[in-house]
């Protein structure tokens, strides 16, 4: 089996637009959330999100590219982009037909559906775009990407609600891990923040109208954000013979499903799955020093995440330092895991973790150290990345420093 | 119909009962609705009677929507509607 380590990164989100800026974000604790500026904002109910701020596709795309990229190919795009030339590889002969791109991405192109729709039903409108179809295609982000770095191996999209980006990552550490390829672009993306996109989360109740607060007894609910990251995986061998700099190593995964439930976790589904990357990556539960949770900041989820990690860790989850950093950039959805595994590298190579910010009170069914408010300083030789969708998927990536 | 009988009528569909098999002391645990139908029902009352019901499944208790029975929830909803009509 290949070992399979991480050599770039890139991201747009609402903390900032960039690696640098979100790690900075991140270890200040600082707050993406806030108003929402969208189109017939006033008819909904939830009215703060984590946006993207001053987002300018035209400096990053030209007109004939433009009408081809809806938001969240756009954001997967330049995330992309940022890893790709940090990894310093470029793609052609062999090594382009032994790479590809698996992305994450719950809603693909929603806001290009959303737009639509609105023109031929709100409208009256009996024409549409002619380039609809490419564009809210959720393979779209892929495609665009693999496009722009000739990237000719395995390439897709995968729609697993909430955990996409994990399983993304997942099934492409796997691929190399097991030899169908050599360089994977992986990660997540998402731009769910339209009016409809809302809209349908507003039904369920579950949002929360003032604040994203996980594991604090006054969490109220989740926040939506948008964005994306996107990381170059890459087979050991091949990174360490071309002396590139090494990120993290990505040493375990594991998915499972509850079979239970469409909205509702279950502890042992996710239990399940943090047990499967530990024994994945063949750790022992003490050799874990942070875990990026899941922690959406809803009553379900935050209570049940807890019980699993007492589950699988027993004694020493009063050791882990586990943080939700939904708080600062929103549950991005599909894309949520990817911008989430960037606080797992800062924790690897900076020993800086970030924050759960947000908190006010201890909740006695969320009795762990969640690194309330202020990040921490602290070395870490093994962080685990938490996701658990709706449907009852979920996906756990286990990283080591690198070697 | 009146208010009583339109809301017991949405928790009995709900809950897949006949509304004859809905007493007023029921809470709708008991009627075996789960967190799904709750929101659907809650949703149909909505759209039944034109108001908004205020209710977050995080904090189901500080919504200022008494769910704890079906008589609660009739007494509540007219409350709505009388918000409405002031």
């Amino acid at each position: 089996m290949r070992r399979v380590v991480i050599t770039g990164a890139g991201t747009v989100n609402a903390l900032a637009p960039d690696v640098a800026g979100t790690y900075a974000a991140m270890a200040e604790g600082r707050c993406g959330i806030g108003a929402l500026d969208i189109p017939d904002k006033d008819r909904l109910l939830v009215q703060i999100g984590a946006q993207v701020q001053g987002w300018q596709p035209e400096a990053h795309f030209s007109r004939q590219e433009l009408p081809l990229l809806d938001r969240f190919a756009q954001f997967a795009r330049v995330a992309a982009r940022q890893a790709v030339d940090q990894s310093g590889l470029s793609f052609d002969g062999e090594l382009a037909d032994r790479s590809g791109v698996i992305l994450g991405t719950a809603g693909g192109g929603l806001g290009t559906t959303d737009d639509t729709y609105r023109a031929v039903y709100a409208e009256g409108k009996n024409r549409v775009h002619p380039l609809v179809v490419p564009r809210l295609m959720h393979s779209a982000g892929a495609s665009h990407v693999a496009m722009a770095h000739n990237l000719r191996g395995p390439s897709f999209s995968v729609a697993s609600a909430c955990a996409s980006s994990n399983h993304a990552m997942g099934l492409a550490f796997q691929m190399i891990r097991g030899g169908g390829a050599q360089v994977m672009l992986t990660g997540g993306s998402e731009a769910m923040l339209c009016f409809g996109g809302i809209k349908a989360w507003e039904g369920l109740r579950v949002m929360s109208q003032t604040a994203c607060r996980p594991f604090s007894l006054t969490r109220n609910g989740m926040v939506q954000g948008e964005g994306a990251a996107v990381f170059v995986f890459e087979d050991f061998d091949h990174a360490r013979a071309r002396g590139a700099q090494i990120l993290a190593e990505v040493i375990g995964f594991a998915m499972t499903s509850d079979a239970a439930d469409i909205v509702m976790p279950s502890q042992d589904g996710a239990a399940r799955a943090i047990a499967g990357a530990l024994r994945d990556a063949g750790l022992k539960a003490d050799q874990v020093g942070y875990i990026n949770a899941h922690g959406t900041g809803t009553a379900a989820n935050d209570k049940t995440e807890c019980a699993a990690l007492t589950q699988v860790f027993g004694s020493h989850a009063s050791q882990l330092m586990i943080s939700s950093t939904k708080a600062m950039h929103g549950h991005i959805i599909g894309g949520t895991g990817a911008v989430e595994l960037l606080a797992c590298l800062m924790a690897l190579q900076q020993g800086v973790i970030a924050p759960t910010i947000g908190y006010e009170a201890a909740d006695p069914d969320c009795a762990l150290d969640v690194v309330p408010n202020v990040a921490r300083q602290a070395r870490v030789e093994v962080a685990l990345s938490n996701a658990f969708a709706f449907g009852g998927l979920n996906a756990v990536l286990a990283l080591r420093r690198a070697p | 119909m009146n208010v009583k009988n339109r809301v017991i009528a949405i928790i009995a569909e709900q809950a897949v009962l006949d509304v004859s098999e809905i007493s007023l002391d029921q809470s709708l645990d008991s009627l075996g609705l789960d967190s799904l139908g709750l929101v659907e029902a809650i949703f149909a009352i909505e759209e039944s009677f034109d108001v908004s019901v205020p209710f977050n499944a995080n904090e189901p208790s500080k919504s200022g929507f008494d769910l704890s029975s079906v008589a609660a929830i009739i007494v509540a909803v007219e409350g709505l509607i009388a918000q409405k009509a002031a």
